[in-house]
C-alpha cells in the first residue's frame, strides 16, 4: 500500500477532471440534441400514425438507431477508438472520447425525443391541422411546444447517461473523473483518489438532475396559473 | 352552404372491411345551423373528418360555396381549410398556451400581423364570453370553457363554415347550454353555417334548423327539423315531442268522446290559440288526454292527444288541419269496432 496522497493532490487530479467531465458531457449532449432532435421529428412524422407516414423509410431508419443505441457503450468505445485517430487525431482524452459519447447520444435521445413527441395528443395535432397549419409551424407551435418539458427531461436523461458513459471512457484513457478513479485510483491503489473521483461523479450527477428537474418545471406552463 | 355529395368511406382493419359512411349526400344551406345525429358507429365522426378534410373520402364530393374540397392537395387545401372552422371531437387545446394563444393558432397560420391578431383574438374570446380568461391556461378552466375557447379559435381565421364534433359530450347539461349559445351566437351574429355532429337530441332541440339522421353509415332522415317533427313516423319527430299513448290511442279510440285524434301543433299561434278557438267556434268540448308542449329552438311545438265530444267534432278537426294543424286519427277498422 502507498502512501496516502495528501488532499491537496487529490484536489490538483480533481478539479481538471471534474472540468473534463462537464466539457465532454455538455459537449456530447449538445451534439447529441442537435442531431438527436431532428430525427426524434423525423421518426415521429414519418412514423404509420404520424404527419408524413413513410412506412418502409421509417421502419429503416428506426432500426438502425434502436441497434446503435442498444450496443454497449464498451464496444461502441473500442470501435469508434480508430475513427477518433482519424477524426481528432488522438484516440485518448476528452476531446476524442467525446466521439463515441456524440454517436451514443444522438439515437439515444432521437428515441426519446421521438417518444415523448408521440405523447402529444393527437387531438390537438389535428385541430392545429384544420387551421390550416403547415408542417413546420405544426412541429414548431404544436409538438415541440407541447412537448417541452418531456424534452427537457429527456435532455436529462441523456446527460445522465453520458456521464455514465465518460466515466466508462476513462477506463481506457478518456480523461475526466474516470481516468482519475480508474487510472489515478483504482490501479495506483489510492483509495483516497478512487472515492474522491466516485464522490464527485455522484454529486455531478445528482447536480444535473437537479438542474434539469428545475428547467423541466420552468419551461412546463400547463399548470401556471393566470397573471391576472 | 355546405353540400356533400355521395360521400363513402370505409376503412380496412385487421383484414375487415368496415363500411363508415354509404353514399351519403346532405346540403346545409347558409347561416343555418345542421344537427347530425346518430347512435355511436353510425359514422358521424367519419362525415365530420372527411368534411374537416382530415380524411379523404373514397369517392363523392364535399362543397363549399361549391368548390369540391376533397379533390384538393397541398397548399390549395391548406388555405380551404381556413374556410371551414373546426371543433374535433375530445380536448383539442394547446396546454401550453393560454385561452388566447390558442384562439390565435389559426391567425398564426394565415400569417395575419401581430396587432391584428390580438384585436381579433379579443374579439372572439369576447363573443364566446372568456374574455376575463385570455391569459389562462387550458388545465385552469372547466370543459365547458375550454370547448368554448375551441369554438372561438374554429372561428378565428373567419371560415364560412363551422364544424363542430359531440361539442358537448363530456358536459353537464347547464354547461352544454353554454357552448350551444355560443354556436348559436357564431351563426346569428357572425352568419356562419354551422354542422353539428352530435349523439345528444338536446343539441338538436335547442339549436338545429335542420337535422339528418346518421344510421350505419347512412342518412336515414334529412329535413327542416319543424318540418320532421309533424311527419308521421318521423324518428326526430317522435324523439323530440312529448310521449302520447300510442297503445291507448289503438285500445279505446273512441273512449267517452266522440273522435280522437294526436294533433302536432307548430309555433306560438298555433299552439297558444288553435284548439280553444276550435272548441269554441263549432261548440265542441275539447279535452287533452296526453302529450305536452316543447320548445324547439325558439319555436314552441305541441303534441296532444286529444278528444273532442259534439256534433260537430269531425268538422273542428277538418278546420284544424285547414289551419295547418297536423292531425292523426285513431286507425279506422279499430274506429269501427269501438263503435
Ligand atoms: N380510422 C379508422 N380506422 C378503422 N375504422 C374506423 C376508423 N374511424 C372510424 N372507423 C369505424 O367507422 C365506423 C364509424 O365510426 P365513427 O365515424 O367514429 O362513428 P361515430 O362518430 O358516429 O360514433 C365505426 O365502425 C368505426 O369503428
Ligand atoms: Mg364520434
Amino acid at each position: 500500500m502507498t502512501e496516502v496522497t495528501p488532499w491537496s493532490e487529490v484536489f490538483e487530479l480533481a478539479r481538471p477532471a471534474t472540468v473534463e467531465t462537464i466539457y465532454m458531457v455538455l459537449v456530447s449532449t449538445l451534439i447529441g440534441v442537435l442531431g438527436g432532435l431532428p430525427l426524434g421529428v423525423w421518426l415521429h412524422l414519418t412514423s404509420p400514425a404520424g404527419l408524413s407516414p413513410m412506412p418502409v423509410l421509417h421502419r429503416i431508419i428506426s432500426a438502425v438507431v434502436d441497434v446503435v443505441r442498444s450496443v454497449p457503450f464498451v464496444v461502441l468505445l473500442v470501435v469508434v477508438a480508430s475513427l477518433s485517430r482519424l477524426l481528432v487525431g488522438s484516440a485518448i482524452g476528452s476531446t476524442a472520447t467525446i466521439v463515441p459519447l456524440a454517436i451514443a447520444a444522438i439515437p439515444f435521445f432521437a428515441r426519446l425525443a421521438a417518444n415523448a413527441l408521440r405523447e402529444v395528443d393527437s387531438t390537438a395535432v389535428e385541430a392545429a391541422v384544420t387551421t390550416g397549419a403547415g408542417k413546420p409551424r405544426i412541429v414548431w407551435t404544436v409538438l415541440l411546444s407541447e412537448a417541452r418539458s418531456a424534452l427537457v427531461s429527456a435532455v436529462g436523461v441523456t446527460m445522465l447517461a453520458l456521464i455514465g458513459y465518460a466515466a466508462m471512457a476513462g477506463a481506457i484513457g478518456g480523461g475526466g473523473l474516470g481516468s482519475m478513479a480508474i487510472q489515478n485510483g483504482y490501479y495506483a491503489y489510492d483509495d483516497r483518489v478512487l472515492y474522491t473521483a466516485v464522490v464527485l461523479l455522484g454529486v455531478l450527477a445528482w447536480g444535473m438532475q437537479l438542474l434539469t428537474d428545475w428547467v423541466t418545471k420552468l419551461v412546463d406552463r400547463r399548470r401556471s396559473l393566470a397573471n391576472v | 352552404m355546405i353540400t356533400v355529395e355521395n360521400l363513402s368511406k370505409s376503412f380496412t382493419q385487421n383484414n375487415t372491411r368496415v363500411t363508415a359512411l354509404d353514399d351519403v349526400s346532405l346540403e346545409v344551406p347558409d347561416g343555418t345551423v345542421c344537427g347530425v345525429v346518430g347512435t355511436s358507429g353510425a359514422g358521424k365522426s367519419t362525415l365530420a373528418r372527411c368534411i374537416s378534410l382530415l380524411e379523404k373520402p373514397d369517392s363523392g364530393a364535399i362543397r363549399v360555396d361549391g368548390t369540391d374540397l376533397a379533390a384538393l392537395d397541398g397548399s390549395r387545401l391548406r388555405a380551404a381549410r381556413r374556410q371551414i372552422g373546426v371543433v374535433p371531437q375530445g380536448d383539442s387545446l394547446l396546454r401550453q398556451r393560454t385561452a388566447a394563444g390558442n384562439v390565435a393558432l389559426p391567425l398564426e397560420s394565415a400569417k395575419v400581423p401581430a396587432a391584428q391578431r390580438r384585436s381579433r383574438v379579443a374579439e372572439l374570446l369576447d363573443l364566446v364570453g372568456l374574455s376575463d380568461k385570455a391569459s389562462v391556461y387550458p388545465d385552469h378552466l372547466s370543459g365547458g370553457q375550454r370547448q368554448r375557447v375551441a369554438v372561438a379559435r374554429a372561428l378565428a381565421a373567419k371560415p364560412s363554415v363551422l364544424l363542430a364534433d359531440e361539442p358537448t359530450s363530456a358536459l353537464d347539461p347547464s354547461t352544454t347550454d353554454s357552448v350551444l349559445t355560443v354556436l348559436d351566437r357564431a351563426r346569428s351574429e357572425l352568419g356562419v353555417t354551422v354542422l353539428v355532429v352530435t349523439h345528444d337530441m338536446a343539441v338538436v332541440r335547442r339549436i338545429a334548423d335542420d337535422v339528418a339522421v346518421l344510421e350505419e353509415g347512412s342518412v336515414v332522415e334529412h329535413g327542416k327539423v319543424l318540418d320532421l317533427v309533424s311527419e308521421p313516423g318521423s324518428r326526430i319527430g317522435s324523439t323530440l315531442l312529448p310521449e302520447t299513448d300510442q297503445a291507448e290511442l289503438v285500445r279505446s279510440p273512441g273512449g267517452e268522446h266522440d273522435v280522437t285524434a294526436e294533433v302536432v301543433l307548430v309555433g306560438f299561434a298555433a299552439v297558444g290559440a288553435l284548439l280553444p278557438e276550435a272548441s269554441n267556434r263549432f261548440g265542441v268540448e275539447l279535452s287533452i288526454l296526453g302529450g305536452g308542449l316543447t320548445r324547439l329552438g325558439d319555436t314552441p311545438v305541441a303534441k296532444f292527444r286529444i278528444g273532442l265530444s259534439g256534433e260537430r267534432s269531425e268538422s273542428a278537426l277538418k278546420w284544424m288541419i285547414e289551419r295547418d294543424a297536423h292531425v292523426r286519427r285513431a286507425p279506422v277498422s279499430v274506429d269501427g269496432v269501438a263503435a
